[in-house]
């Protein structure tokens, strides 16, 4: 068997097949890395050189020279503090009544299938019902709070599904421990439940929050002006995003508003890491926390 | 209400007699917290399809569902939906076509090839790629993909489905390849080494054992992400132009629907008028589209997963 030619030539391909075969699939999963960094090169290249104090410091003008992110840094840090207010204890409270709470009937079903489902719908649709519903409906205008509602019912199904996993890892034995103990459910979440799900579900929130943070699509129909020399000061004002800012200066020809363009974006990618940098040392610090 | 605790749970209830109104207030909250995801859905339906009627009492909806022509924000008006429709699969479908391949052959990569660091090393790579904002894609796919491109097809011009595409294609490799992944993972290693017993090199047990049986999950992972690049707005709204347009021509501008709706948001148009419901009726359309095909991927998953 071992001497038959012919069996020999075509191990020899298939072995050859494997091997190339083997190659091409490293090379699949390079190329996203590739991108990222091509990506991540060609922003800093273009952006680096007009990133600068008085970028940070400027409000956005018609000249390249003079334009900044002011207003649409603080507005995006207004609606990241407004938005993680009231998506977190919708969330977790979500999270919580689905996992410790809920009998398993047709209902939790129902509120279960519902989240999946809206973690699925386009951004730009959440925009649509903000739009209608919260600047308009309920005559909120757009203003800074009609930005961050919208943005607390888009991140709020990512929120929640990354909480119930974080409360699904805490051990059962645990909680019938408390109960055995006469520990009423409400304690049983309070003082066992939550404390050693909160690592995980920090940093599922925080990284759900970061994304909602970078999509541009919804607060465009939300707040689609774009000039704004202002920075908010109530939760009424007109606001713009980092991202619709970058967007508008994408859409211009000029490659001066290119170069703004790719500064802001580094604003941004700044902004959106220091969250998941917040992510991660709070899931250090706490995860010491409980292990003492 | 009734209070139910989980079977699992032995339900404590001497104690809630002690405390009765702070327990019941609690779970109370708790249920509007979850009610709101059911007030949000509603909400989405209700305001869509309210405003769309609003737009569908001056257009029929055979005119708006087979007209080939879309020009409702000049004259003479026009409001046939196909063009955005295709300008979106055109889009979608190129995107589609790179992440398909890429994904899963990073897919077989992770699960199949790689050792455990550098799984660990490269998973966490893949998730910065999607955690990327869309706006930055599309400054990327306007100011390097597309002259990169125009290097290639000289006749491009500088809006075009193409570059559009490919870049929404990176965005969605990540979404591929991990949902792929966890569906090859969830495979037995008894099936590997069985095939591996035969004397199968690599190649043949990751496509004709490992494959076959995570198949239910790969089609959905594609589905999930196909309904993503539908829902796609900023890479479109700045890189693919926006001329309504059915064509299959990567090279030309398109619009897609997402980005119709960024153009009339960033307009000055007036509320009440047909115009301004024109977004409200693609939107429904848009939402229609992406609902169908997660409800399918989920019970595609439902419906063929191999259970071991």
């Amino acid at each position: 068997m071992k001497k038959d030619p012919a069996f020999r030539q075509q191990l020899r391909t298939r072995q050859l097949r494997g091997r190339s075969f083997s190659v091409l699939f490293l090379m699949a999963t390079l190329t996203g890395i590739l991108v990222l960094t091509v990506l991540l090169v060609d922003v800093l290249r273009d952006g680096i050189g007009w990133l600068d104090w008085q970028f940070i410091t400027s409000y956005p003008s018609r000249k390249p020279d003079e334009a900044g992110v002011l207003s649409a840094l603080f507005g995006t840090l207004w609606v990241m503090v407004l938005t993680a207010l009231f998506s977190l204890p919708v969330g977790v409270g979500t999270a919580i009544y689905l996992e410790e709470y809920a009998p398993d009937n047709r209902l939790r079903r129902l509120i279960q299938t519902n989240i999946n489902n809206l973690a699925g719908v386009p951004s730009i649709v959440y925009g649509l019902l903000g739009l209608s519903l919260f600047v308009q409906a309920l005559a909120l205008g757009r203003s800074v709070l009609a930005g961050a509602l919208t943005m607390t019912l888009m991140s709020l199904p990512v929120i929640i599904i990354a909480a119930q996993e974080a409360i699904r890892s805490v051990p059962q034995a645990h909680r019938l421990g408390a109960y055995a103990l006469g520990a009423t459910c409400w304690q049983v979440v309070r003082h066992i439940v939550l404390p050693s799900a909160l690592p995980g579900v920090l940093t599922g929130s925080i990284l759900a929050m970061s994304r909602a943070i970078g999509e541009a699509a919804p607060m465009i129909a939300i707040s689609a002006l774009v000039y704004l020399t202002f920075i908010p000061t109530s939760i009424m004002d007109r606001f713009t995003v980092l991202p619709i800012q970058i967007f508008n200066w994408v859409s211009r020809p000029q490659a001066e508003f290119g170069n703004l363009a790719a500064a802001g974006i580094i604003v941004l990618l700044v902004v959106l890491l220091s969250m998941n940098a917040t992510a991660i040392i709070l899931r250090n610090r706490y995860q010491r926390r409980t292990e003492e | 209400m009734t209070m139910k605790v989980r079977e699992s749970i032995p339900s404590p209830r001497r104690v809630r007699r002690q405390n009765p109104l702070g327990e019941r207030g609690i779970q109370g909250l708790l249920l509007a917290c979850a009610l709101v995801s059911i007030f949000t859905t509603i909400g989405i339906v209700v305001m869509l399809v309210v405003q769309a009627l609003g737009f569908f009492r001056s257009v029929s909806i055979i005119e708006f569902l087979s007209g080939t022509k879309w020009t409702p924000l000049f004259q003479p008006q026009h409001f046939g939906v196909l063009p955005l429709v295709g300008g979106t699969l055109l889009t979608a479908g190129i995107a589609i076509l790179v992440a398909l391949p890429v994904g899963l052959a990073s897919a077989i990569y992770l699960s199949e090839y790689a050792r455990d660091r550098v799984r660990r090393a490269v998973k966490p790579l893949l998730e910065i790629l999607a955690g990327i904002p869309t706006v930055v894609y599309g400054f990327f796919a306007l100011t390097f993909v597309t002259p990169l491109l125009r290097n290639i097809f000289p006749s491009m011009i500088v809006f075009n489905a193409l570059s559009a595409g490919l870049v929404m294609g990176v965005m969605i490799i990540p979404m591929v390849s991990s949902l792929s992944e966890d569906a090859m993972m969830a495979v037995p290693r008894s099936l590997r080494d069985a095939a591996y017993g035969l004397g199968a090199t690599r190649l043949e047990v990751a496509t004709r054992v490992v494959m076959p049986a995570a198949v239910s999950g790969i089609v959905a992972a594609c589905i999930l992400a196909l309904s993503r690049a539908i829902g796609e707005t900023m890479i479109v709204a700045i890189a693919a132009g926006s001329t309504p347009k059915l064509t299959l021509n990567p090279l030309e501008s398109i619009q897609t629907m997402t980005s119709y709706i960024i153009q009339v948001s960033l307009g000055e148009t007036p509320h009440g008028t047909v115009e301004y419901y024109t977004i409200f009726a693609v939107g429904l359309l848009l939402f229609v589209m992406t609902l169908l095909m997660n409800l399918f991927s989920q019970w595609f998953v439902r419906r063929y997963r191999e259970r071991y």
